[in-house]
């Protein structure tokens, strides 16, 4: 079976692979590029497990073809810390304990920050529906909420 | 938010508080490892072939072609596994029969379920996997199937094992079914009792079935060596737990199967038994290679065990003066396609939140064409809470009494009787009920179309065995090893437990879960039973280490060890007349390891009694949208007796946690079969867990009770909360529309529907 | 497993050469947010896959003779934020932003929505509704067709082989312009539509309705416009008893199925409270517009 070579960046790096056409952007950055950040909780797009950005804009990866992201700018959780310095969401979630099991955390936090870029003073009620792709069964999304929005509150002074 | 009501002040530093948990950052950054992140060289990619049909005959299946395809290394079926013995193991509330569970894995002579595996593959890709599957071709006799519990116990069902005789009846039954087990609690003379009632009240209720929903797929890699020696890298509430059952699935030696505990993405009791495990296990076994299989969401729906549905009813009769004198209930629970359903915590947690002379609790295990059922947060107890705390708040409602007055009236108290024989022992029920009626919110207005439901609800608790190792490294850190899981935040609050007992900062405590060869044995991460039983074996580890700090503390001073003391992490002379010495730290005797006797390290092992049940009580305000029947849920208010809240951040987040899953199962959660018996909704599209906006905040009160058999008072905390959740939403809807809800969900046409028999009446 | 093709055309005329010359099942790849699912679940297996969102004229908008015209494989969360046409069509908005999850819309695009072909999809009643008309292009050239021809059925479009929907063009609004989109869904999100009803009404200088269309979602094998809904309102201030006269109406014209999803009964009533409700919030958008 042949397989696509794609050239992409990843968290900022230039990175090739081989795919097969029906290969998911999810499978290869786990089984290709060995980035297991970003996880499959579905497969089809209900959960945000797989949450990443293309070219800055938030998509589940597992409703994304490898072959489709020739020459985009993907970011994954593993590039959202600045080198050793967690990003304040990263370090919210963590104050707060906006995280139990951790296996819907880095798709949230992903999302939080396309929704933090995009709108720095969000509500209550904008961050649960910005969040409605992102499936938590441990939380009950109070602690998520609470540190997304705190998380906001900081970035906003700096 | 949260409240926290303390019965006593305590002198605790690092209990209590909130730090970091250790575990957290690799969750933030991406970096911790799952069942699925893990992967070795050579290693094979397991696919599970499985059923289309809920309920039909193997005649034959043919492997030969999928063998043939360049790729494939190894083809299995339930031929690659041994037979068991028809037995059940175990206390009977748990027991297991592997003869069932091995056909569970894999089918044998018939396939029970759709879903239900009956061959797999292990191939050097998974796209060759997937093909391979297609190429196996299964001969199936398709049988007559049944869904529902009511219509599997009818004579004329379909039977799912011909010659199964149900248990618990004398004399036994002389012809087959489908009810595998009848179990039945009595105290006092429930028939005298109804007659002598002033009101009786009794309904009927049904649920339907629910999936934990954990938003990992179940997981594992595994690698099964030439020489008989293996190893399994999986998620699971219980490595120790999976290692036995993975061994004796396969028929090997337990001492030859080692097994890592992987970060686990949520179980809530669906992740205590293998699924994948003696699957992939059997397959690098035939094939040489390691072997990972990852489930879909699909297959997770369809092959892992779901909670029970129900068919139930419960009748209480009360005097005047609001005292309940006589309660009974029938619980009919689906066990899926083998037996097995948790219907008898069912039966004994129905009414335990309350003292009442007369009980009768019956519960049927009925199997049906579906997955068999699993664990799923205090397995079985929602459900027959659900009933009960309905009838509880009709029976309230009909003598004219506030929901939880009527409670607080008839509580359960320490020396209540249970219907299964002990007395309660423990208080904490009543202080739930007060925390709530002292609430602003329960008095708050409502509005129209708003109502407000209450509910209380017991659970066990568990205890248990557990293992423990502390090594003090030779800077002063302290290395707390364990054997249990953590599902959520057990490593925090076993160091903080740590870190309390032996006086030093929490952040030089450094826990971890160790493999099954590394540590003593764990049982699972379950009953709610880790923080306690496992926090005694590491609290004892603890005070193990202390002894021993001691003794080379009076080694160093040249005196007896009982003449020094342990406090606040140092040595101390244990009285003036002792000795005149400056303290030591557990740093400074650390320092000096290799020339006070080598390393310090203590192991503990404990079989933990002296559980105390867990026990809420919640409020809950609802609008219902009288045009479509929506409902949504305005405000939710939980409060547990926790005993000691060790971390209160993950403890609120368990109640959070438990209250969110309670939602989604009163309002919208379900399996839904065609007529076909397939399920038609096995993904997170329309099998419809709560989302953010779902939801409202979710207060929670902290009641701590503490328990006298923890040395910090623990009791269990994630699973009670759960109990009262179902009944607190229906009974908030009930309020709103003026008219009983009897069946789970209330899905809007339901509610709707509700709402426009009580115009038309 | 036979072999799937990938291609990405930067022209039209090249990717209709690619869907009409290809030999077994191609498929346009827009957002993929159904195609994919399908493909992995086995229910499709494409010979060929068409990537066509490097084709500009299918992923711009661009105002047209007062009017907007947005490329088919414009991902919705694009739609979203474009700020002009999101406060000149609201009603069309609002279907667009319940098109999945916010992940879900950074892919998936009107075109698919409409070219899927489900009667449930929530795109297509505002559209509808909005009176808006697609643009096509196939081997035999370009044609234009008003949106509520192009589906069929369940899974089924009037589109030849090799032709695809290219965009969307929304006329230029009178004064006193108001559309909206209500659906029912059992949670706030992530759900597929029970009920959708899309309402595009024109008032005017008077306040009374002089133009409608309404357009239910999910209540037939497609979506359905109702003229006799539409009659209910014009001529009429919209008061209570035209929105009476309209949810009537509304209900009437279902023909729904029995599914996972919801009951006939429901279905039917809730059609009748979700065009009510739409046309209140149309109602609302044209009193506020000048």
């Amino acid at each position: 079976m042949s397989k696509h070579h794609v050239t992409a960046t990843v968290n900022g790096d230039v990175v090739e692979f081989l795919c097969e056409t029906h290969r998911s952007l999810l499978d290869v950055l786990r089984d290709e590029l060995n980035l297991t950040g970003t996880k499959e909780g579905c497969g089809t797009g209900d959960c945000g497990a797989c949450s990443v950005t293309i070219d800055g804009r938030l998509t589940c990866s597992c409703l994304v073809l490898g072959v489709e992201v020739e020459g985009k700018a993907i970011e994954t959780i593993e590039g959202m810390a600045a080198g050793a310095v967690l990003h304040p969401l990263q370090r919210k979630f963590l104050e707060h304990a906006a995280l139990q099991c951790g296996i819907c955390t880095p798709g949230i936090l992903i999302a939080a920050r396309s929704l933090l870029e995009r709108n720095p003073d969000p509500t209550e009620e904008e961050v649960r529906y910005w969040l409605a792709g992102n499936l938590c069964r441990c939380t009950g999304y109070h602690k998520i909420v609470d540190a997304v929005l705190d998380a906001a509150r900081e970035m906003r002074r700096q | 938010m949260s409240a926290t009501l303390k019965p006593e002040e305590k002198k605790l530093k690092v209990v209590g508080t909130r730090p970091i948990r250790p575990d957290g950052v690799p969750k933030v950054t991406g970096l911790a490892r799952y069942g699925a992140d893990y992967s070795l060289p050579g290693m094979l990619w397991g696919k599970i072939l499985r059923s289309p049909h809920p309920h039909a005959r193997i005649r034959s299946i043919d492997t030969s072609k999928a063998q043939a395809l360049p790729g494939v290394k190894a083809v299995m079926t339930s031929a690659d596994l041994p037979e068991h013995k028809f037995e059940y193991v175990g206390p009977e509330r748990v027991a297991v029969n592997f003869w069932h569970m091995t056909r569970n894995i894999m089918a044998r002579e018939k396939v029970l379920y759709e879903g239900h595996a009956v061959a797999a593959v292990a191939a050097i890709s998974r796209s060759i996997a997937d093909e391979a599957l297609r190429l196996i071709e299964v001969d199936y006799e398709v049988l007559p199937h049944v869904i529902d519990v009511e219509e599997a116990m009818r004579p004329d069902a379909p039977l799912l094992f011909e010659d199964m005789i149900t248990r618990g009846i004398e004399p036994a039954p002389d012809k087959p079914s489908n009810v595998s087990k009848r179990i039945e609690f009595k105290i006092g003379d429930p028939e005298a009792a109804f007659a002598a009632a002033d009101e009786i009240v009794e309904t009927s209720f049904k649920t339907a079935p629910v999936h934990q929903g954990y938003l990992e797929p179940q997981a594992c890699l595994a690698r099964f060596d030439p020489d008989g020696q293996a190893e399994v890298w999986a998620s699971s509430q219980g490595h120790f737990v999976i290692r036995a059952l993975t061994a004796r699935l396969l028929g090997m030696d337990i001492g030859n199967l080692r097994v890592y505990p992987a970060e686990i993405g949520g179980g809530f009791g669906g992740k205590n038994v293998p699924y994948v495990e003696p699957v992939a296990l059997a397959l690098s076994r035939k094939s040489g290679h390691p072997v990972k299989i990852v489930m879909t969401r699909e297959e997770v729906f369809k092959a892992c065990g779901p909670a029970p549905g129900s068919s139930m009813t419960v009748k209480i009769g009360v005097r005047k003066d609001g005292k309940i004198v006589v309660a009974e209930g029938v619980f009919k629970f689906q066990a899926g396609a083998v037996p097995g359903s948790p219907v008898m915590n069912a039966c004994m947690c129905a009414f335990a939140p309350y003292d009442i002379p007369n009980v009768r609790s019956v519960g049927y295990d009925v199997v049906c064409n579906r997955p068999k059922t699993a664990a799923y947060r205090a397995p079985g107890t929602p459900v027959s809470a659900y009933a009960v705390e309905s009838v509880v708040d009709m029976a309230a409602a009909r003598i004219g009494m506030d929901p939880l007055q009527f409670r607080l009236k008839n509580i359960a108290r320490p020396g209540t009787p249970t219907v299964w024989g002990p007395k309660h022992t423990h208080e904490g029920f009543t202080e739930t009920i007060q925390a709530l009626m002292k609430h602003p919110g329960y008095s708050a207005p409502l509005r129209k179309n708003q109502g407000r439901g209450v509910a209380s609800g017991y659970w066990f608790n568990n205890g248990g065995e557990s293992s423990a190792a502390v090594h003090v490294n030779e800077d002063g850190t302290v290395l707390v090893a364990t054997g249990s899981a953590d599902l959520s935040g057990t490593r925090a609050s076993l160091a903080m437990m740590a870190a309390e007992t032996l006086g030093i900062d929490y952040d030089k405590v450094r826990p971890i879960v160790a493999d099954t060869a590394s540590i003593g044995y764990g049982h699972l991460a379950a009953g709610s039973r880790t923080t306690f039983a496992t926090g005694i074996a590491v609290v004892e580890a603890c005070k193990k280490v202390i002894g021993n700090l001691r003794a080379r503390a009076a080694m160093i001073w040249e005196v007896n060890a009982e003449d020094v003391i342990w406090e606040d992490g140092c040595a101390r002379p244990a009285g003036g007349n002792k000795g005149r010495f400056e303290p030591l730290s557990l740093k400074a005797i650390a320092a000096k390891r290799s020339v006070t006797g080598g390393p310090i390290v203590a192991e503990v092992s404990v079989n933990a009694g002296g559980v105390a049940p867990g026990f809420a009580t919640e409020f809950c305000d609802v609008e219902v949208d009288p045009e479509t029947g929506q409902v949504k849920v305005l405000r939710f208010v939980a409060a547990q007796d926790v005993g000691r809240a060790i971390h209160p951040s993950y403890v609120e987040g368990q109640i959070q946690g438990g209250a969110a899953q309670g939602i989604g199962w009163a309002l919208n959660e379900e399996y839904i079969y065609d007529t076909a018996g397939r399920l038609t909704n096995a993904g997170f599209l329309d099998y419809r867990v709560p989302v953010a906006s779902d939801l409202p905040r979710i207060e929670t009160v902290l009641v701590e009770v503490p328990n006298p058999n923890h040395p910090f008072g623990v009791k269990g905390v994630g699973e009670a909360n759960i109990v009262p959740s179902l009944a607190a939403v229906s009974n908030a809807v009930s309020n709103a529309i003026g008219r009983r809800m009897t069946e789970l969900p209330m899905s809007p046409p339901k509610v709707l529907h509700a709402i426009d028999s009580g115009r038309a009446g | 497993m036979s072999e799937m093709r990938y291609e990405a055309p930067r022209t039209l005329a090249a990717a209709i050469a690619l869907l009409s010359g290809a030999n077994g099942q191609a498929s346009a790849l827009a957002g993929g947010t159904d195609l994919l699912i399908r493909m992995r679940a086995g229910s499709v297996e494409p010979a060929l896959l068409v990537d066509i969102k490097g084709i500009p004229e299918m992923t711009s908008i661009v105002a047209e003779n007062g009017g907007y015209r947005f490329g088919a494989a414009v991902p919705c969360m694009e739609l979203v934020e474009h700020e002009a046409f999101s406060t000149a069509w609201p009603g069309v908005i609002d279907g667009v932003k319940l098109i999945g999850s916010i992940q879900v819309k950074g892919r998936a695009t009107v075109g698919g929505n409409l070219c899927n072909a489900s009667p449930a999809a929530d795109s297509v009643p505002p559209l509808i509704a909005a009176g808006a008309v697609v643009g096509i292009v196939g081997p035999n050239g370009r044609r234009e067709s008003p949106v509520e021809n192009v589906v069929t059925g369940p899974g089924k479009t009037s589109l030849a082989k090799g032709e695809i929907v290219t965009s969307f063009l929304l006329p230029r609004r009178p004064p006193h312009s108001g559309d909206a989109y209500f659906r029912f869904t059992p949670r706030t999100e992530m759900d597929i539509a029970v009920v959708g009803a899309g309402v595009n009404l024109t008032l005017d200088d008077g306040g009374v309705c002089r133009q409608a269309r309404v357009c239910l979602g999910a209540v037939a094998e497609r979506a359905l416009l109702v003229p006799e809904a539409a009659a209910a309102l014009i001529g009429t201030r919209v008061d209570a008893a035209a929105l009476k006269r309209l949810a009537a109406a509304a209900s009437a014209a279902c023909r729904p199925i029995d599914d996972k999803r919801g009951t006939k009964e429901f279905r039917i009533k809730v059609a009748g409270v979700m065009a009510r409700r739409a046309a209140e919030m149309a109602l609302t958008r044209a009193r506020r517009k000048n």
